[in-house]
């Protein structure tokens, strides 16, 4: 074996294989080979690193240097300058990153540093590699329940970690497990809902595409747990690379036994495919996704049945979030109290987040359950970008609420924002600066849900049409002063009429722009 | 039992009734608009939400069992603030020009604006104005006037199966439209009309022949010859106000003759007709063995979707033509050559309860006259309106008789218009063409009625033969579906004899009938054929003293060579995409 003095780890994702991460991967491969480096310095893919628009990033050990905006051109230099004479490049190393370690402030205001959950293996093993999965504990939880324990052992577990929904529903996953065990039925399903498209949200892409195992272990204990034979992925039809790392991830682990027939030799078959899905904001829905992925219109259905009981082809069905799914084998494998030691007692755990938006470091972070919105943006985030002022922050995605400066102090988890009226939704955290334009920004928010939404009811179809109306005509300056009661009065209609989430959430953008920005509105009159 | 409050009225309901139920049951209306009883609740207009105490939001009281000691509020202020604010919006997009519109003073929505009062549309209104489909010569679609309710969908997939129109598109874009947007003329449209009767607007009528009618009628040259199909005389007066399932047919033809047709006729008479076609085809299958099961042919929206889904089954059809259609041929032939009137001055006009007719007649093979046999083809909705124009109110009309020679028809003629009716008239008639003895049990029950599929086996001197009948186009799948395996196992059905009719409940469901109508009232329609049928001189009809006559006087017998030009047809292999003909196979030559 040679003795390897360097690992380059390339960020191999969705946006870094945009920027040229493929090439700059070549170039280092060539240069290597061309000084006769190539048993010295080895390179290796892995996932997001956590870090967004700052083309191709890559990270060098041991130093545990991180370089942006690589290319081609800089390879040679990196491999001459940090490689051959120990000197960084610093015109491209990064600086600010945001956080890879979950942060507790503790009582006394210090801040401690934990590890990840869910992002725990993101940006650091090869994400093609079951072997390197492995080899940090993966399939362990797996192999140990299914030969060790009973179905409603493990949902008991579950139980008590708390673990609730990530899609933004906040269900307790081990009571929707529980009720989807219970029900009757020969067969039985599990999906996991990878059809993250809620603006501003692209936690579940990372995780897919920096730990495909982890989710399909935490389909495997749901399928376990709950009694289920298949298990469907129902993922963006964009996630290409989610898609192809996933697709070699299954069959990776069919080649180990660890699915398919008889896993571990237990009895226990279980089968896990992919769905892509078109692309409809609406297929996010669960019971609009269960209409897509038999191959009907994306429509939602009306609710009782749950999917619990009648889901997919009528059978019992659980729907989990990737980010849900994620945290199982964690929380099997460390137990349900050390997930506890994480987050609050109503909330335990941590919360995957996009941060985007006027932030200095916009990305991927992991948190505390109950953080608050200050430290995310500023400890996570590094604060808001050029010094410019906090207006407000979108959180939840498209979804979701506007937070003013008076909620920076809030914890950040769904028991307590839901005092506020605010969600935790998806996870997404758009940051604007005293600069933002708010009457655009609403646009663009009413714009979105007037294209998605699926038409199936009134308030819905024809809300978000009349909305689009109002505020274009506010935006144009051509606005009435009783156009903003309407803005409010018909999301008051939607949010009571809706048939599905999609049209009731609308409310939270118009009311909560409305709290805090009706001067700034009015103004545009 | 469940026991809840409803605006402070208790009530008791079997568990799983919807609040909307139990509130009616309390007396209390809640107002709905997308709903319709016959139908799935889909949900869509939101209109009937009420309040729950300690539940949040609101919920919709067509799709929502009520619960346990809940109690309902149905118009808190709330409530009654959202339903407008529900209505506005739809009014915003919708083409209110009520009136110059077909359904003014019918329509769902007109209705509801009034019943909750809307004074003013307070939000804009959205300009763009889509094509009228004009492409069905049944069936028209305006898509300004759709409000999105999904009930013709609903009808078209899972009552009919014919899946003609769905939803394209999304959100504000969504249309209900055909495949490619092509047309209802252009798609597996089979021109039942079902989607007609179930629009709660002005979205879907038929296309309309009242113009083409008052010119024939104006014209002194022309001599206008009417025919009423068996179900009209029990839905006309539905027009007018009376009792659903009363029967007018003597108002009816003096409603005619007041509207200066030239002679009042019947498709009973044909009718009768078809079951002496129709009944010695039957018995000599039923010798031969061959082509059996035998299936009727008398709805033209079942024979579309027959050539369109299911055209191996063309040789099993009966290749007599439906009542319209003889009724069209010999009205040119036997009935010019005995009135002495030119066949070129006749206009033929039929009243039927169906748009699919309209179809039929434009059918390039039905011209066995050599003329098209029906020139125009009215609903009973457009006689309706004809009738109310001329000032006539059929409430007040005398009863008068058809006229001569083509108006005298039997109880077993005018049971047609309920599903299992050809059967029963066939069996009545065939009984006696094998036995020479008359059926003394003439009503055959198991095959009235509105369930989906009848079966029954019916004794014919020692010989059993087992029927069925099927009415909605998804019960005749249903039952094709096994009866195509059985072939193709098997060889053979276990089934002699069929009868399919396009409409739930039969004509008198037909996509001709009144607006606003339900299988309650579709129900009371059939009884009404029944009482009449109960009431008539002749109840056979190879007893009817005109049929005779004109198997006497001119076809000479039942099959003859006479009676295949001008009673038989023929069918075609039809594509399930666009519903064209596709042309050099499967089509039966004229046997």
């Amino acid at each position: 074996m040679n003795l390897v003095r360097n690992h380059i780890l390339i960020s191999i994702d969705s946006s870094t294989i945009m920027a040229g991460a493929r090439a700059v991967e070549r170039a280092f491969v060539d240069e290597l080979l061309n000084r006769g480096l190539q048993d010295e310095v080895s390179v290796l893919e892995t996932g997001s690193l956590g870090l967004i628009n700052r083309g191709v990033v890559l990270v060098v050990y041991p130093e545990g240097v991180i370089y942006a905006d690589v290319t081609t051109k800089d390879v040679p230099e990196i491999v001459e300058e940090h490689i051959l004479k120990g000197r960084f490049v610093e015109r491209l190393v990064v600086k600010e990153m945001p956080k890879q370690h979950v942060i507790k402030r503790e009582k006394t205001g210090l801040l401690k540093e934990q590890p990840r959950i869910v992002l725990r293996n993101s940006g650091i093993i090869n994400p093609e590699s079951i072997d390197e999965y492995i080899a940090t504990g993966g399939y362990e939880a797996a192999s140990k329940i299914i030969n060790e324990m009973k179905p409603e052992e493990v949902i008991e577990e579950v139980k008590r970690s708390g673990l609730t929904g990530r899609g933004g529903a906040a269900f307790s996953t081990g009571m929707k497990w529980d009720f989807a065990r219970r029900a009757k039925g020969d067969v039985k399903y599990i999906i996991c809902n990878a059809d993250e498209g809620e603006p501003g949200t692209f936690k579940d892409r990372l995780i897919l595409e920096g730990d495909p195992h982890k989710l399909l272990e935490g389909m495997l204990i749901a399928g376990y747990a709950v009694g289920a034979q298949y298990g469907y992925i129902y993922i963006r039809g964009e996630y290409v690379l989610s898609i192809e790392r996933l697709e070699k991830a299954i069959k990776d682990a069919e080649a180990l036994g660890l699915l398919g027939e008889n896993i571990f030799g237990s009895g226990f078959s279980y089968h896990v495919s992919i769905k892509k899905g078109a692309g409809a904001y609406v297929c996010g829905e669960e019971t609009a996704l269960i209409e897509s992925l038999e191959g009907k219109r994306g429509h939602p259905r009306s609710k009782p049945p749950y999917p619990v009981t009648e889901g997919l082809w009528g059978k019992p069905t659980v729907i989990n979030n990737v980010e849900t799914l994620a945290n199982i084998p964690e929380i099997m494998r460390n137990g349900a109290s050390w997930f506890r030691g994480y987050g609050t007692e109503k909330c335990p755990g941590t919360k995957v987040y996009t941060i985007i938006g006027h932030v200095a470091t916009p990305g991927l972070i992991e948190a505390e359950m109950g953080t608050t919105l200050r430290d995310i943006i500023f400890e996570y985030g590094g604060g808001i970008k050029n010094g410019k002022k906090f207006k407000c922050a979108l959180v939840g995605g498209a979804a979701g609420a506007f937070l003013g400066p008076d909620m920076l102090d809030v914890n950040m988890d769904f028991v307590s924002l839901r005092e506020y009226s605010a969600v935790l939704g998806s996870g997404a955290i758009l940051v604007m600066d005293e600069d933002t334009n708010i009457v655009e920004m609403l646009k663009n928010v009413l714009h979105f849900f007037r294209h998605e939404s699926c038409g199936h009811c009134v308030p819905c179809r024809l809300g978000t049409a009349q909305l689009v109306k109002i505020i274009d005509r506010v935006a144009d300056s051509k606005g009435k002063r009783e156009d903003i009661d309407k803005l409010l009065r018909i999301s008051e209609v939607m949010r009571d009429t809706s048939f599905c989430p999609l049209g009731q959430s609308l409310y939270l953008p118009i009311s909560s722009t409305l709290k805090y920005f009706r001067d700034e509105m009015l103004s545009m009159i | 039992m469940i026991k809840a409050m409803i605006n402070n009225t208790e009530i008791e309901v079997p568990e799983g009734t919807t609040i909307l139920a139990a509130a009616k049951k309390a007396n209390i209306n809640i107002p709905t608009l997308c709903y319709h009883p016959d139908l799935i609740p889909g949900g869509q207009c939101g209109i009937c939400v009420v309040e729950i105490e300690g539940i949040p939001g609101l919920k919709r009281s067509c799709m929502t069992p009520i619960g346990e000691g809940w109690k309902v509020h149905t118009h808190t202020p709330r409530i009654m603030a959202t339903r407008k604010q529900l209505l506005d919006l739809i009014l915003s997009n919708h083409d209110t020009d009520c009136l110059t519109c077909i359904k003014n003073n019918n329509c769902e929505l007109q209705g509801l604006a009034a019943t909750l009062g809307i004074n003013s549309i307070e939000y804009q209104k959205m300009e763009e104005k889509l094509p009228v489909d004009n492409t069905s010569v049944s069936i028209v679609r305006n898509p300004n006037k759709c409000i999105f309710c999904g009930r013709c969908i609903q009808v078209c997939s899972n009552i009919q199966s014919v899946n003609a129109l769905a939803v394209n598109n999304r959100g504000y874009e969504s249309a209900v439209t055909t495949a490619f947007d092509a047309g209802l003329g252009n798609s597996p449209c089979v021109n039942c009309g079902q989607c007609v009767v179930h629009c709660p607007v002005g979205a879907l009528y038929e296309q309309s022949h009242i113009e083409d009618v008052w010119r024939a009628i104006h014209d002194p040259d022309l001599f206008v010859v009417v025919q009423e199909a068996p179900a009209v005389r029990v839905m006309l007066g539905e027009e007018f106000g009376m009792e659903p399932g009363s029967l007018v047919t003597g108002k009816m033809h003096a409603a005619l003759r007041r509207l200066n047709f030239d002679a009042v006729l019947e498709t009973n008479f044909t009718a009768d007709l078809t079951i002496m076609e129709e009944g010695v085809e039957l018995v000599s299958r039923l010798k031969s063995g061959k082509n059996l099961p035998l299936i009727t042919s008398c709805s033209p929206g079942w024979i579309k979707f027959m050539e369109t889904f299911y055209h191996t089954l063309i040789p099993h059809m009966s290749t007599a033509k439906s009542p319209q259609q003889m009724f069209g041929a010999i009205a040119k032939t036997y009935y010019a050559e005995r009135m002495g009137i030119p066949p070129e001055k006749i206009v033929s006009v039929s009243i039927m309860p169906c748009t699919a007719k309209k179809f039929e007649a434009k059918r390039p093979e039905m011209r066995a006259s050599g003329y098209q046999d029906v020139d125009y083809v009215l609903t009973t909705r457009e006689i309706g309106r004809m009738m109310r124009e001329a000032g006539i109110d059929l409430r007040e009309m005398p009863d008068e008789p058809a006229d001569d020679i083509m108006g005298e028809y039997t109880g077993a003629a005018t049971i047609f218009g309920a599903t299992g009716g050809v059967m029963e008239a066939a069996l009545r008639s065939a009984y006696f063409l094998i036995t020479g003895r008359e059926l003394e049990q003439l009503e055959i029950t198991p095959v009235r009625g509105l369930k989906g599929i009848k079966e029954a086996e019916v004794d014919i001197d020692g010989v059993k033969i087992k029927i069925a009948v099927a009415h909605s186009l998804g019960n005749a799948r249903r039952l094709l579906d096994r009866v195509v395996e059985q072939l193709k196992n098997e060889g053979r059905s276990e089934y002699q004899f069929i009868e399919v009719m396009a409409c739930p409940g039969g004509c008198v469901g037909g996509g001709g009938q009144s607006w606003g109508s339900n299988m309650a009232k579709r129900a009371r329609r059939g009884e009404a054929l029944y009482n009449e049928d109960r009431s008539l001189p002749y109840r056979r009809s190879h007893e009817n003293p005109s049929i005779k006559a004109i198997y006497e006087k001119f076809l000479g017998s039942p099959n003859s060579e006479k009676a295949h030009k001008l009673l038989h047809t023929r069918y075609f292999k039809r594509s399930p995409i666009d519903g064209k003909i596709i042309d050099g196979e499967n089509t039966t030559e004229r046997r």
